[in-house]
């Protein structure tokens, strides 16, 4: 992987005999332990750690309330409150996987962020980029098929609205989207028929997070990653070896991120969900105000956006499928970043103008969180297609336009030069050896 | 030569058959394992269900359960019958009826959405049509919406007195479900 070799050097007589028939350690020691990377990552990096953290311990709580846990209609409320009161730690190991699903998001969403604000999407990253569209997605799924199994009035409505976002296809072709929704049901509506099998997938998608992670992490090293200036590796001096460099400032993060976790764990367990989530699931009343879990706010703020009309122009009857097709859309649009980027330099750090836009797309994310939290009326709906607008037209106008008419400011020559500049203030001794990367 | 150019022929033919027969094994494996979440034997058995309306009185409404839907009966005031009946058809988002009990281009009149001699009762499936949400307006004290009918909050539909939509995402009109009057105040549907 990645032209990279590795030093691995067997230290016993058995470690030599495994190392010609399954030359794993080698593997492990050449990707994780000496594998070059750039000396200048700042926190920002840690997360790709924290979310593989984040993903195994939910696999690990998960597994543990698999054990207590009962997918029907008639068990499943009462057994979470079981897990939550009888079970031994059960109100930790519950909390953990509940609370971790939203931390899960929160590094995810920072990952993101992080990988569009350095350009990490551009040549020759663009695989390892679409992987991560495809984990954000399964994540999704997973977090949504979750999300139905405490069977509270509000799981049971979101994922009622979430299913039928499939109906939207009986605009195209009459009673497509009604069987594929019942399809998904097994049934006329959402019932315990949907919640079992929702529980089957919600075990089974994880470990094809796991499968796509790893390909996440194969791309990544062979492309090598990417740091704070944008510029590649060009000389021995640009990287310090992965271990204990990278991976003890990994280590300072994911602790970091753990003291957040712990706090939502111990002080604040119910705060990121809803107080309709304890009343029991009821078919026949829908709450007042339905919002999904915190992380899909936004998106579910654009979903909502069109309405009969949206900013004057009249729908009609596509209002609903348009509204779902902007939400997998703002999703998906992501893919296509590394070609609707003309920029041709990755780190936004010398992008005058773009930098401007770039938060105030992270502000229109914001924003649109905010208003997928409100009831959709009045002037909060004008806000919402204002800035779905914004959202759109930031991947489709201002990426491609910027990128052409922008000029960079200047660059270092090198990781080294950027590093080394920036600790003697500013008298960059340039071609200097980095004596201290030993 | 000829032998050489039949051979290949052959095997040419051996491969894409060979494909073919696999395509069509793959296919009807696949199908039990999609088949199987489709609604069971049992979630179809429960299609007809019984009801007596004679203790709905004018102005009431009643929710009943059908295949797992809520079915939503009122028993209209006439000043509501009026209001439907006063809407243009041609002018309403979804101009269809959307009655099961009816051909499918047939227009959204208050007529078509009821059964003749009993246009106070409105019997329709109680699922929002833009993403299935119980509309509100069954209970006393219940925003009835614009129009006077129901109003779904999830996303802010408005339906009329005729369950028709006119303002707001859902794209169809509440769906009037097969029913009959099997005496003068019992209804079957399914």
């Amino acid at each position: 992987m990645g032209g990279h070799t590795s030093t691995y050097v067997p230290t016993s007589r058995w470690g030599k005999w495994f190392d010609e028939r399954l030359p794993i350690a080698r593997m492990m020691h050449g990707q994780f332990v000496d594998f070059p990377t750039p000396r200048n990552l700042n926190y920002l990096w840690t997360f790709g750690g924290i979310l593989t953290f984040c993903l195994v311990a939910q696999i690990i709580t998960g597994v543990v309330l698999a054990m207590h846990y009962q997918p029907s209609a008639s068990g499943a409320f009462n057994s979470i409150e079981h897990i939550r009161r009888d079970v031994n730690f059960g109100w930790l190991i519950r909390n953990m996987h509940a609370v971790g699903a939203s931390m899960f998001f929160v590094a995810c969403y920072v990952h993101i962020f992080r990988g569009l604000y350095y350009g990490s999407y551009k040549a020759p990253r663009e695989v390892l980029w679409i992987l991560g569209v495809i984990i954000l997605l399964v994540m999704m799924a997973t977090a949504c098929m979750g999300y139905t199994l405490p069977w509270g009035q509000m799981t049971f409505w979101c994922v009622t609205v979430i299913t039928n976002l499939c109906s939207a296809l009986d605009t195209i072709w009459q009673g497509l989207g009604t069987a594929i929704v019942e399809w998904l049901w097994g049934g006329y509506a959402v019932s315990g028929v949907t919640l079992n099998r929702f529980f089957s997938l919600h075990y089974l998608l994880p470990f094809v997070l796991c499968g796509v992670v790893a390909l996440h992490i194969w791309a990544l090293h062979v492309a090598g990653q990417n740091n704070p200036t944008g510029l590649d590796i060009k000389q021995p001096s640009d990287s310090v070896p992965m271990h204990p460099y990278a991976t003890s400032k990994d280590i300072v993060g994911l602790f970091a991120f753990l003291l957040l976790f712990a706090w939502f764990v111990f002080f604040l367990p119910d705060y990121l969900g809803h107080a309709d989530n304890y009343n029991e699931a009821n078919p026949l009343v829908t709450p007042p105000h339905i919002v999904p879990e915190w992380y899909f706010l936004p998106f579910y703020a654009i979903l909502r956006a069109f309405t009969g009309s949206f900013l004057g122009i009249p729908l009609g009857s596509l209002a609903k499928l348009m509204g779902v097709l902007a939400m997998f859309g703002a999703i998906l649009i992501l893919a296509f970043v590394p070609w609707l980027d003309t920029s041709r330099v990755r780190s936004t750090k010398y992008r005058p103008i773009y930098k401007w836009f770039f938060w105030l797309f992270a502000f229109t994310c914001l924003a649109l969180g905010y208003l997928g939290s409100k009831p959709a009326e009045g002037v909060y709906v004008t806000w919402a297609q204002i800035f779905t607008t914004y959202y759109f037209l930031h991947f489709l106008v201002v990426m491609p336009v910027v990128g052409l008419i922008e000029t960079p400011t200047k660059l270092p020559r090198s990781i080294s030069e950027a590093v080394l500049g920036k600790s003697k203030g500013g008298t960059a001794p340039s071609g200097a050896a980095p004596a201290a990367a030993e | 030569m000829t032998t050489e150019v039949d051979d290949t022929n052959r095997r040419d033919f051996i491969i894409l058959a060979g494909n073919a027969f696999v395509a069509v094994g793959a296919a009807s494996l696949i199908w039990p394992f999609i088949q199987q979440m489709n609604p069971d034997a049992s979630t179809k058995a429960l299609s007809t269900v019984e009801l007596d309306l004679a203790p709905v009185k004018e102005g009431q409404a009643i929710t009943a359960m059908w295949r797992g839907k809520p079915i939503f009966i009122r028993n209209r005031t006439k000043e509501e019958v009026d209001a439907a009946n006063k809407v243009d058809v041609s002018n309403l988002p979804d101009p269809l009826a959307r009655n099961d009990g009816l051909p499918a281009n047939d227009p959204a009149t208050d007529a078509n959405r009821t059964k003749a001699g009993k246009e106070n009762f409105l019997i329709m499936i109680g699922i929002c049509t833009h993403l299935g949400c119980i509309p509100k307006g069954q209970a006393m004290g219940d925003s009835k919406g614009d129009f006077g009918g129901w109003f779904c909050p999830c996303h802010g539909s408005h339906y009329d007195t005729a369950g028709r939509i006119r303002k707001g995402p859902a794209p169809r009109n509440l769906e009037v479900p097969p029913y009959q009057f099997i005496s003068d105040t019992k209804i079957k549907i399914g």
